[in-house]
């Protein structure tokens, strides 16, 4: 017997990894050099929580996927146009600044405002998804938060795995130090769950569910709800790219014996 | 004046402190005698008498959470046991090892203390105030940043601070009574895979980081996976090497490319992966490009083998590169191991 879940995804948009980082300090605090203009995708371990969320969905029909997303409509409208082309969802957009630098207590306050006014939003149903870490803040904390406000006592994180059972139970895999997950299972929902990469490769693109996802997409775009994140008393004393640059001994002259003997010598070396 | 409190808990055999727990005590000690602040240790275990016997050096107070309840890393009994530690020791500052089960309640405690919260903490500093120093956009931006508002939980990345070692003594514990809601989860084990066909190990002192290259056509136009595969886990045996690897091998996997089977997303490093600390890194047929470089910014001694003498990545995050075929060097490097081990 299928449960009915109600899956909400929460997932930011971060500059592309090939992207070059310049951090910078304007009025509002650090940010990054040209933000607005860097190509942006979502967040990777969040993507990887909406893919399950859509596998999740399909095995247990009446289930839905909502994603919660807080960006410059801009940018958010930007993204979406290729997410919105792997699989099905309702976006709640929130307009917001971008980057990693705002008080991640400040962003959950919101995604939680947000989360709390969806219209048919059973939260007694409610899986309430993400990446356990963001590719911006890499704090791994909104998404406790967010539970919290929420009221949301079960959580987990770095998830790899969810088997939701017959009787509204479910398994979880966590990921734990060593290489190792742990297994848990919990009594039925509501739950936080934090993901790593998960077990899904990246959909393909489905221009058929990019145009569906669309027909809500845009219009949710232009009643996306503004949001001011208070810095919360958070002070950057300096945000700086690493200096350390080594000087690169490039070895090209050498047989494989002869580098493979250094590098046992290396390797044996205290 | 801050109170300093140290929340810490116990590995798997469920009476000694973990050694992150540890590294975090001695980041308190440091931060206390800095601030001239009382420090406070918190422990969660089953049992925390042997934990406290540890900590009996310190010369702090020793509050501790036990029972069964607590035996299980999970996030509802975890949170109340915290929480309760962090009441009452009355803290203002907040250190806990960022470890799975701390990292998976921190942030709801300092939420429901009204604190706030920052994590993977590498440094602990500041003159006039506390300042802590963490990485932003996955090892990319590096910032030191402070706040005023209380309590100010910070969450330290493991092997950024010493060990703390001292005489086990008797040790005076207050024990704190915690009344836990409904419990609706239970941990029912580890997957963990066999013991020799464990390719991470976190304490190992090198990190061997296989890309791509390792499954692309080499230079007879053939694809070596098995070979490949072979060389990879020969070294991890023979150099005692944990594994990490680059995104594009392991998403392989999903791509009905040739792969190699060992290898999971948790060896993934870099941009969506760890960021492992080990002494010395050995990286093998990978491009070197900054997603993946990132993974080992916390590797002190780092030298790769490239056939690429002009990789722009490489250059200058590398100590030292080897332009050459690695299957070729890798083999040599395992015969060498082996004959030095049977020796």
């Amino acid at each position: 017997m299928a449960n009915v879940v109600h899956i909400l995804v929460c997932a930011g948009i971060v500059p592309d990894p090939l992207q070059t980082l310049e951090p910078i300090t304007g009025p509002n605090g650090p940010g990054l050099k040209n933000e607005m203009v860097l190509p942006a995708v979502l967040d990777p371990w969040a993507a990887s929580a909406l893919y399950e969320a859509a596998s999740l969905a399909a095995k247990n029909p009446g289930s839905k996927v909502w994603l919660v997303s807080l960006g410059p409509k801009a940018k958010l409208q930007q993204v979406m146009m290729t997410v919105a082309q792997k699989v099905g969802f309702e976006l709640v957009p929130i307009d917001g600044p971008i980057g990693g630098f705002p008080d991640a207590h400040s962003t959950a306050a919101a995604l939680a405002d947000a989360i709390n006014a969806i219209p048919g939003l059973d939260k007694a149903k409610l899986l309430l998804f993400g990446g356990w870490e963001s590719a911006t803040r890499g704090a791994g904390v909104t998404l406790q938060l967010t539970g919290e406000l929420l009221g949301i006592t079960d959580q987990f994180q770095g998830v790899d795995q969810i088997d939701l059972r017959d009787d509204g139970s479910y398994e979880v895999l966590e990921r734990v130090e060593g290489g190792k997950h742990q297994v848990s299972v919990c009594a039925g929902t509501p739950a936080v769950l934090g993901w790593a990469t998960g077990n899904l490769a990246e959909p393909r693109n489905n221009p058929q569910v990019g145009m569906a996802n669309m027909r809500t997409i845009m219009p949710a775009l232009q009643k996306a709800k503004p949001a001011t994140l208070a810095a919360n008393g958070l002070r950057y004393v300096s945000v700086a790219l690493p200096k350390q640059q080594r000087t690169t001994r490039v070895v090209k002259d050498l047989t494989p014996d002869q580098i493979a003997a250094e590098l046992v010598e290396w390797i044996g070396a205290e | 004046m801050e109170n300093l409190l140290v929340l810490t808990h116990v590995d798997e055999t469920g009476s000694a402190l973990t050694k992150a727990s540890l590294e975090a005590v001695t980041a308190g000690r440091e931060l206390a005698a800095r601030l001239g602040a009382p420090l406070t240790i918190g422990i969660v275990a089953a049992d925390a008498a042997a934990a406290a016997g540890v900590l009996a050096s310190t010369g702090a107070r020793l509050l501790a959470v036990s029972g069964e309840a607590f035996a299980q890393p999970r996030y509802t009994s975890d949170a109340a046991a915290c929480e309760a530690l962090c009441r009452a020791a009355a803290a203002t500052i907040v250190l806990a090892p960022g470890s799975s089960r701390f990292a998976r309640v921190a942030a709801g405690v300092a939420h429901r203390l009204g604190g706030f919260i920052d994590t993977h903490i590498t440094a602990v500093g500041g003159t006039e105030a506390v300042e802590a120093t963490r990485w932003f956009y996955r090892q990319r931006v590096e910032a030191v940043l402070s706040r005023d508002a209380r309590p100010w939980f910070l969450l330290l990345d493991a092997g950024t601070h010493a060990a703390f070692s001292g005489e086990p003594a008797a040790a005076s514990v207050e024990q704190i009574a915690v009344e836990l809601p409904p419990l609706r989860t239970i941990v029912t084990g580890i997957h963990a895979p066999k013991q020799d066909a464990q390719t991470i190990r976190p304490d190992a002192k090198i990190l061997l980081v296989a890309g791509a290259g390792w499954t692309k056509k080499q230079a007879d136009g053939q694809i070596h996976a098995e070979e490949a595969g072979a060389l990879i886990l020969g070294f991890l045996r023979a150099a005692s090497a944990s594994l990490g690897s680059s995104k594009s091998l392991v998403d392989q996997r999903g791509e009905d490319q040739p792969v190699l089977p060992f290898l999971t997303h948790l060896n993934q490093i870099g941009q969506t992966g760890a960021t492992p600390r080990h002494a010395k890194g050995l990286s093998t047929c990978c491009h070197g490009e900054e997603p993946h470089v990132v993974g080992w910014r916390f590797i002190a001694d780092r030298r790769a083998i490239s056939l690429d003498p002009n990789c722009g990545w490489t250059r200058g995050k590398a100590d030292v590169v080897y332009i050459a075929d690695a299957f070729q060097v890798m083999a040599k490097v395992n015969a060498l191991l082996s004959a030095g081990a049977a020796k």
